[in-house]
């Protein structure tokens, strides 16, 4: 056990606009994190903090304990974080096995054979369509495709951004079937999601983000019962 | 386990063994159309079936080839649009002439002087490159285009007001803005808005050549290794290569300076085909005609690129009489082909009528077809 993931205080800008407000939350191995909330809470902005695509004006980010708050994005990869974004960014006009290995640019060469094979384990449906050209995938196969990218570089923490958007419910329950089973092989997920129904029944342990506050905090469990969340998300 | 990880290994082999001949053809092409072209311009030349004008268009074929090479890696692999070109063209063009008039007393030998200043030439378009391309390739689209675009006027400008000339003993003198006194119009090296005087002539169409095969070998094996594969991941998509850990700005300044420093050498090459060279010829215009050499080819599609430009430089001096015109042609030809490649009725009608005229088609196809169709007529 131990913590992964350490975010302390974070404040980030859009110019003028004020979009995350202090927030402080964890991640510790082995979990399923989730950050809930409505449109335009923070909760993409806060994982685009996380892998240094955008910049905290105070506070502190750790990652095994080293703080990677003013690193590259770039390098932040290579440290052990994968970040999903929202919206399946493949590369359309590559093949399925040629956005796999973009996923290993970084990752030691001993070790992409292993990896490829690891992803095409955990999502079979890739394997049949290797020399597939990825933009002609349907949209559950993309996501699984940006998924399993982000997997060749041997992530100690995997973020997703919204894994379920735009998808049929039969393939939302794919997409979390597979989420835990990662987990389950041993990847810590941090997952930012909108289906905070799917999300708590996976979750161990959940952050609800509302414009740029942490309002509240709890496992998965406690976070669906609760009538606040309720109330917000959950539709009564 | 065992046998699925030796199946995906051989999978694995083969594709590349399809990436490889895909890259081995494009090559074979490109080369092709390099060797092909230089053979039957010397053909030509020598039996006498080309005029001296077009003769004198050799160099200029060359380097507008290089030029169309070179930008296909930023425009084509790198996906930016780049309006400043003869920019970095003039940079090479301008250095080179000065170059050349420094060693003209301390190297006898010309094709060595020669190199000397294309390697100096590229240094400086390489430097020109970094300077600009450090800030604002965070830039994107039209505001990199408009960047570029300034970019090459300033240059233009700046040669505008550089004076350089050798006196009696041979020491390079340097003005900004004005005139250097006492020296005699045979010391004049860059003077101003005239530009180079007094260049001898040492570029040739086989030097030319080889500069443009140096250009494609450069551009393919880019467009070929790891790196060439992550600009092209970035010009894809950029979330996608920011989230797989490539470092965005430091890919797009390789294809940008690179791309620089082959304009540059290009540049050095076509100032020394001619006696004068005045910044005006390195203008918008230029920029422009590059980058319609790239379009027409096909963006991306490097031997496009080459045919597009030796056509293109071709033929306004065959058709010389027509010349003052050039411009307008060109934007008719842009158009046209704009039109013929995005408008899906023009292009269904082109094929069906490709269909009907081509020789090679495969006539057993046709015949495949046929008994079908009885067959379900008479269903």
């Amino acid at each position: 056990m131990g913590t992964v993931l350490t975010v302390k205080n974070i404040n980030v800008y859009y110019g003028a606009i004020h979009a995350i407000k202090g927030i402080s939350f964890d991640v510790n191995r082995g979990e399923i994190v989730t950050l809930i909330g409505a449109n335009g809470a923070g909760k993409s902005t806060t994982l685009h903090t996380v892998s240094g695509l955008l910049r905290s004006k105070t506070g502190d980010i750790e990652f095994l304990e080293e703080s990677i708050a003013h690193t590259p994005a770039h390098k932040i990869v290579s440290k052990g974080i994968s970040h999903v974004p929202e919206g399946r960014r493949i590369f359309q006009g590559m093949t399925v096995e040629e956005n796999l290995q973009m996923g290993a640019f970084v990752t030691k060469q001993d070790r992409i054979e292993h990896n490829l094979e690891y992803v095409y384990e955990q999502f079979p449906r890739l394997k049949e369509r290797t020399k597939q050209i990825a933009g002609t995938l349907s949209g559950g196969e993309q996501q699984m495709l940006a998924m399993g990218r982000a997997l060749m570089s041997d992530p100690e923490l995997l973020m997703l951004d919204e894994p379920s958007m735009g998808l049929a419910p039969i393939l939302v329950d794919q997409i979390f079937e597979i989420i835990k089973n990662l987990n389950k092989a041993g990847t810590t997920i941090l997952l930012v999601e909108q289906n905070a129904q799917m999300a708590l029944s996976v979750a161990d342990r959940a952050y609800v983000i509302e414009t740029g506050k942490i309002s509240l905090t709890g496992t998965g469990e406690e976070l669906a019962k609760s009538d606040e969340v309720r109330k917000a998300y959950l539709g009564g | 386990m065992a046998d699925r990880i030796l199946k995906s290994i051989n999978t694995r082999g083969l594709k590349n063994a399809v990436r490889g001949s895909e890259y081995k053809k494009e090559a074979l092409i490109s080369y092709g159309i390099l060797i092909g072209g230089y053979i039957l311009l010397q053909l030509g030349a020598m039996t006498g079936l080309i005029g001296r004008n077009l003769q004198g268009q050799f160099v200029p074929i060359c380097v507008y080839v290089s030029l169309a090479i070179s930008l296909n890696l930023v425009v084509g692999i790198s996906g930016e649009l780049s309006l400043g070109h003869a920019g970095f063209m003039a940079v090479g063009a301008f250095t080179g002439a000065v170059v050349v008039r420094v060693l003209e007393n301390g190297i006898g030998f010309a094709p060595l002087r020669l190199l000397i200043a294309l390697l100096i030439s590229a240094a400086m378009a390489a430097l020109a490159g970094l300077i600009i391309g450090l800030p604002i390739l965070g830039l994107r689209g039209d505001y990199l285009a408009i960047v570029t675009l300034a970019f090459g006027e300033i240059i233009k400008n700046f040669m505008n007001v550089i004076y350089f000339a050798l006196d009696e003993n041979g020491h390079l003198k340097f003005a900004f803005n004005h005139e250097i006194e006492g020296i005699s119009n045979a010391g004049r090296v860059l003077t101003g808005p005239i530009g180079a005087t007094g260049v001898t002539k040492i570029a040739t169409f086989t030097y030319a050549a080889i500069l443009t095969a140096f250009t494609l070998f450069v551009v393919l094996n880019i467009k070929n290794s790891k790196q060439g594969r992550a600009i092209m991941a970035i010009r894809d998509n950029r979330i996608a290569g920011e989230s797989i850990g490539l470092n965005v700005k430091k890919y797009k300044l390789m294809a940008f300076v690179v791309s620089a420093s082959l304009a540059g050498m290009a540049g050095c090459m076509f100032g020394q085909n001619f006696s004068t060279l005045a910044p005006a010829k390195f203008n918008f215009n230029t920029s422009v005609l590059i980058l319609v050499f790239v379009v027409l080819g096909g963006i991306g599609n490097i031997w496009g690129g080459m045919i597009a430009a030796a056509l293109l430089t071709i033929l306004p001096e065959a058709l010389r009489q027509f010349s003052d015109y050039r411009m307008l042609a060109y934007s008719i030809v842009l158009i046209g082909v704009m039109i013929a490649t995005y408008n899906p009725t023009i292009k269904s009608r082109i094929s069906a009528f490709w269909n009907k005229v081509n020789p090679f088609k495969n006539k057993d196809k046709d015949k495949g077809k046929k008994p079908k169709k009885t067959g379900k007529e008479a269903a």
